[in-house]
């Protein structure tokens, strides 16, 4: 007899499959952006900038080495800095949602707060990917 | 006294054909359930579980988290 000690929140935040009325909801897992750009707390912004703009992306997640979550650059943060270190121009601690939160109430929030994006992590604070408003909006949730 | 193991050593089990149990509400258990799970809720296990279950093969057991 064995015991799942971290259960059913464990597993679905993992993203993994699951079963039941639920799966059919579009999740947070599905539309998050895993390759969105990330960098470290100590790396200068100038250089953080320059390899972010080459992406394509205006947005940056900022990961210890363990891929854990510690802050966010979006728009206006990747304009700030020259040689400070990502630590000093990051919005650090930012909401974060698990991948199998249905995606309706992750818009709710993020509408609420106007957030252009979001990260979401597992339950341990690993990065998932990062969820944009847009992409919501083109799974049908708005 | 069950053995207390995490997501990596559930997912092993599962592929070796353990079966798996969640006691929580049967609402619940509709809503989102792991892959293959039966539904067992805590009030009904003990009148339950001996129909449903085949002591032959592992059995796993969760809930919605550690509380």
């Amino acid at each position: 007899m064995y015991d799942y000690v971290g259960g059913k929140l464990d597993w679905l935040a993992a993203g993994l499959a699951s079963e039941g009325t639920n799966a059919t909801r579009p999740r947070a897992g599905d539309v998050a952006r895993r390759e969105v750009p990330t960098c470290g707390l100590e790396e200068p912004m100038r250089a953080v900038r320059e390899r972010v703009a080459a992406t394509g992306w205006n947005a940056c997640v900022v990961v210890n080495e363990e891929r854990v979550v510690l802050g966010l650059l979006r728009a206006e943060e990747l304009q700030k800095g020259h040689d400070e270190q990502v630590q000093r121009v990051m919005r650090p601690g930012p909401s974060t949602f698990r991948p199998h939160v249905p995606l309706d109430d992750i818009l709710k929030f993020m509408v609420a707060h106007d957030l252009p994006n979001t990260p979401i992590t597992t339950s341990d604070g690993t990065l998932v990917g990062l969820i944009r408003r847009e992409d919501v909006a083109h799974s049908g949730s708005e | 006294m069950p053995q207390e193991i995490d997501r990596m050593h559930v997912q092993r089990l599962m592929r070796e054909g353990a079966q798996v149990v969640e006691v929580l509400p049967r609402e619940e258990f509709e809503q989102d359930h792991l892959p293959g799970a039966i539904s067992l809720p805590l009030r009904s296990l003990e009148t339950e579980a001996r129909g449903k279950l085949d002591s032959a093969r592992p059995i796993l057991v969760y809930c919605w988290d550690t509380a």
